[in-house]
């Protein structure tokens, strides 16, 4: 899930300047479980505007704001509305806000700061876990990812930073990632995998923009 | 060959010193500390941006320390470049004649004085470890071939009194196998520890330094409890540094070091010395303790 928080009033509203008329999109997914940009802040987002002197001429919660065939097909629908809007508010991720502001060809603000693909501990309790980083090595590391969960991605085991009590001297709130995963290692009898030098990872697999194009649609489209 | 590696491969007990580059291109005060260390110690190890406090440049002032006569260890550090510029610095060292080269993680960029800067953290202090013996072996990373081969005498580090210390020795043995051809130690102060980590490192066959850092007054001390990782002071010495008048400080100080170097000096090859600015009690801490 995108982990995500709303930006401050102050701050969309700056971004709004100019603008009288607004529409509100939100998404039932991450953003939802963010409370962020489901129907709750929608309504709010939408009660602070208008006391503030704008025009709200919609809103619209997107089952997932990230898929373009629905943005579309969404946008077809509200197509009025958004047609009689100066601008889109997106409370939901950065990529929801792009898919948006491209696929309808309107001005998207973003409403939220996008934060890490996190694990939602419980409702306002959010843990990044995985960077999607492009080679996974969970398998050896006995399940504990070094790449996010180490502060700083070390791959070949703790530096000289944690205390005795397990925590990292950068943040004493967390665990030492390579300490856990030492524990873990040491449980599964695989302690020897700490011994040997690891390669540098391979950085070339988080070459911004990533994409993906399965091999036979690639094919289909070339053809 | 550089000195220090002709004295560790002696067996003799090598001490090495440390100096720490300014905040600002003021280098005397720095260079008058290292002539105290001149003819003491084997090789003068010159800090990287230690702290993440942004300095002088580490490979600058070790290429000032060989025009004074001096031998260096360069210290690098891996959060500030990534293994294209740590790679170039290498090689950049080598034309100046410095081999001994002290692989380090590095602090956290938090730590220090930058704290949005972007921790690079490319390699590490075991793959840095590797990539400089792979140049000395007249390849890069990539294998591409090199134009005039350099060779480096590399080290690293290691925390004898971090807890649980056992992560520490399996990455100790990871450092080996990178190429560590010596260790200087984080700072300790209870003998026992020490030979206790010796016994279980001496299967490596790889000399260790052992870190003794001055202390300056029984606060620093608790600071260093506190603050930083893998450095435990005992009480007894907190007592003991607190127990004498500021003016009978420097003398308390050297007292305990040179006590805690000759209770040291048959469980270990060396002791790298680290005066944090009281370089020039460093002669009289090795009279005392016999070196």
């Amino acid at each position: 899930m995108i982990i995500q928080k709303q930006k401050a009033f102050e701050e969309i509203m700056s971004a709004l300047e100019g603008e009288e008329k607004v529409f509100i999109f939100g998404c039932a997914d991450c953003a939802t479980a963010c409370k962020t940009g489901g129907e709750d802040e929608l309504a709010q987002m939408k009660q602070k505007l208008e006391e503030q002197g704008k025009q709200v001429t919609g809103t619209y919660v997107l089952d997932t704001a990230c898929l373009s065939g629905e943005v579309r097909k969404r946008g077809k629908e509200l197509k009025e509305q958004l047609d009689a809007s100066d601008s889109v508010l997106v409370l939901a991720c950065g990529t929801a806000v792009q898919t948006i502001g491209d696929g309808l060809e309107v001005i998207a603000h973003p409403g939220v700061d996008s934060l890490f693909i996190g694990n939602v501990v419980r409702l306002g309790k959010y843990v990044e876990k995985c960077s999607a980083c492009g080679k996974c090595i969970l398998e050896e590391t006995g399940g504990i990812c070094p790449v996010t969960r180490c502060a700083k991605g070390l791959m070949n085991g703790p530096c000289g930073g944690y205390s005795p009590d397990g925590k990292c001297e950068v943040d004493p709130e967390q665990d030492c990632a390579w300490l856990l995963i030492y524990e873990r290692l040491r449980e599964r009898g695989k302690l020897g995998w700490m011994e040997t030098v690891k390669d540098p990872k391979d950085y070339s697999t988080v070459s911004s923009p990533r994409t993906l194009v399965w091999e036979h649609k690639k094919e289909a489209e070339d053809k | 060959m550089s000195n220090f590696s002709e004295a560790l491969q002696s067996g003799k007990f090598v001490v090495t010193g440390e100096i720490g580059p300014p905040k600002g291109t003021n280098v005397e005060q720095m260079f008058e500390e290292a002539e105290h260390l001149r003819g003491k110690v084997a090789a003068i190890n010159v800090t990287d941006i230690q702290s993440s406090v942004m300095r002088v440049s580490s490979l600058a002032v070790c290429i000032k320390l060989r025009e004074m006569g001096l031998e260096p260890v360069l210290q690098m550090v891996c959060r500030d470049r990534n293994r294209l510029a740590l790679q170039s610095d290498l090689l950049g060292a080598a034309i100046w004649g410095i081999e001994n080269v002290l692989c380090l993680t590095g602090d956290h960029v938090s730590l220090g004085d930058h704290k949005e800067a972007k921790g690079v953290f490319d390699l590490d202090s075991v793959t840095l470890l590797k990539a400089a013996n792979t140049l000395a072996s007249g390849k890069d990373m990539a294998g591409n071939d090199l134009d005039g081969t350099p060779s480096f005498f590399t080290g690293a580090v290691v925390s004898p009194a971090s807890e649980p210390v056992e992560p520490q020795i399996i990455k100790m043995k990871a450092k080996v196998e990178a190429g560590a051809k010596f260790f200087q130690t984080q700072a300790v102060y209870d003998p026992q520890q020490m030979e206790d980590f010796m016994k279980k490192v001496s299967g490596f066959g790889v000399p260790v330094l052992a870190g003794i850092v001055l202390l300056k007054s029984a606060g620093m001390a608790k600071f260093m409890n506190s603050n930083v990782a893998g450095v435990q002071v005992p009480d007894a010495l907190i007592e003991e540094m607190a127990s004498v008048g500021k003016k009978e400080r420097k003398k308390k100080s050297v007292e305990i070091a040179a006590r805690l170097i000759k209770q040291m000096k048959d469980c270990c090859n060396g002791v790298h010395i680290m005066p944090l600015g009281w370089d020039s009690l460093v002669p009289k801490l090795l009279d005392q303790a016999g070196l």
